[in-house]
């Protein structure tokens, strides 16, 4: 199943809406590396609340997306983390340590947005 | 032999003892008949004699004189009745209608045991008296008398003790429900007073209510006081280190305050890692920080 990705001003969102296999994770990272330049995009939210389950390969690719994306000259939030997928998580040992993370995807473009503010 | 056996089914359940009364002689339930007449003949004077033992031993000092004589009537009444019938439910229900009532006042479970005991013996002093010129017929008596005196003691002592643990459990869960309240004083401001022992399932519990209230109340900072946690182990500050992880990754920021002199050193002492926790001092200073990270600007008018 492919990750639709939206355009919102400068930030792109993509919403995943179901269980990604391994595949598609991988798919969804090339289209967000790609396409956060040829937008010419400040940020990317990654939007997980329909995911269930988080495995160790799921967040080592959004870990894989941040840096990437860092290093494309953009920030990647990553937002709608369910209470029990965050503290099985957290068990697991996988804490998305040092990407940013927001409560839904209003709070993750008021993130961006006040980045942006403080970098101009 | 077939007729004794099929009537002590009857009168005492599944519980099938060999049948050890010879042949002859009148079956379980023709004796059980004659008992339960004896015991209501006797009624006032038996009743007194159990009130009198009772007094005796200080059993029940919750309860006035006139309540256990109450009480021990509707027991009485309920014991004979489960003798002639057979059947324990009902003498279950108001063992359970006892307990429910008496469990309140402290009366304690050896007491609950002790008086069915003592009616016990009650009785079977009587039967001795009744029946001492006939050795025979006591011990006829005694064999149909004793299983289902056992049993009655057994279901009013269980049905007594299964009455507290269920009311042990309401009173766990009372507690467990108050122990965390996760308060909202600001918009987007949680506090989580903690205050009590944590053990690893409360530690839990207080996790899961955290994760849960800062989704509901779209918390971005979280103040966790434990200034009434007397002591942590390994464990519970892990658990407590997983907690502000598990919250970043739902967006919110975590303060610990009140830390202890004693389990600031306890958790170097283990090494702890607790590099990712915001620590400050006491409450206030932990909620004036979280006023900043907000953008809140508080202080005095004029």
């Amino acid at each position: 199943m492919q990750v639709p990705i939206l355009k919102q001003g400068n930030v792109l969102i993509a919403t995943i809406q179901a269980a990604l296999s391994d595949a598609d994770l991988l798919e969804l990272r090339s289209d967000l590396v790609l396409q956060v330049v040829r937008f010419r995009s400040a940020g990317v939210i990654v939007d997980v609340t329909a995911m269930d389950v988080m495995d160790s390969f799921a967040s080592r690719t959004l870990l894989e997306i941040s840096h990437m994306i860092r290093l494309r000259g953009a920030a990647t939030v990553i937002v709608g983390i369910q209470p029990e997928v965050a503290f099985a998580m957290v068990q697991l040992g996988l804490t998305l340590e040092d990407i940013p993370t927001a409560l839904d995807l209003e709070e993750g473009l008021a993130y961006l947005q006040q980045k942006a503010k403080s970098i101009n | 032999m077939q007729r004794t056996k099929g009537a002590l089914r009857e009168a005492v359940g599944d519980t099938v003892r060999p049948a050890v009364a010879p042949p002859l002689h009148e079956p379980t339930s023709e004796l059980l008949r004659e008992l339960v007449a004896h015991l209501r003949q006797n009624r006032t004077q038996l009743r007194e004699e159990w009130v009198e033992r009772i007094a005796q031993a200080q059993l029940l000092t919750a309860m006035t004189q006139e309540e256990i004589f109450a009480e021990a009537t509707s027991v009485y009444d309920s014991y004979v009745a489960a003798l002639e019938t057979g059947t324990f439910e009902a003498l279950q229900a108001y063992a359970r209608n006892l307990s429910e009532r008496i469990i309140p006042r402290g009366v304690e479970t050896h007491e609950v045991v002790g008086i069915v005991l003592l009616l016990r013996d009650v009785l079977a002093r009587s039967l001795f008296a009744k029946y001492q010129s006939d050795f025979e017929k006591l011990n006829r008596i005694l064999d149909a008398y004793e299983p289902a005196a056992n049993r009655i003691a057994n279901t009013v002592a269980v049905g007594f003790v299964q009455e507290r643990e269920r009311v042990i459990r309401q009173q766990q869960e009372a507690i467990r429900e108050l122990s965390t309240p996760v308060l909202q004083v600001r918009e987007r401001l949680l506090i989580l007073p903690i205050i009590g022992v944590i053990d690893p399932q409360r530690a839990r519990q207080l996790t899961e209510q955290l994760l849960r209230g800062i989704r509901t109340n779209r918390a971005k900072v979280v103040v966790i006081d434990i200034t009434g946690v007397a002591a942590m182990d390994a464990t519970v500050a892990n658990h407590l280190v997983q907690t502000v992880e598990a919250s970043r990754l739902l967006g919110a920021t975590v303060i610990v305050t009140g830390l202890s002199p004693e389990i600031a050193q306890t958790l170097v002492t283990i090494g702890v890692d607790l590099g990712k926790m915001n620590t400050v001092g006491d409450l206030q200073g932990g909620i004036e920080q979280a006023e900043r990270l907000l953008g809140y600007k508080v202080g005095a008018l004029n």
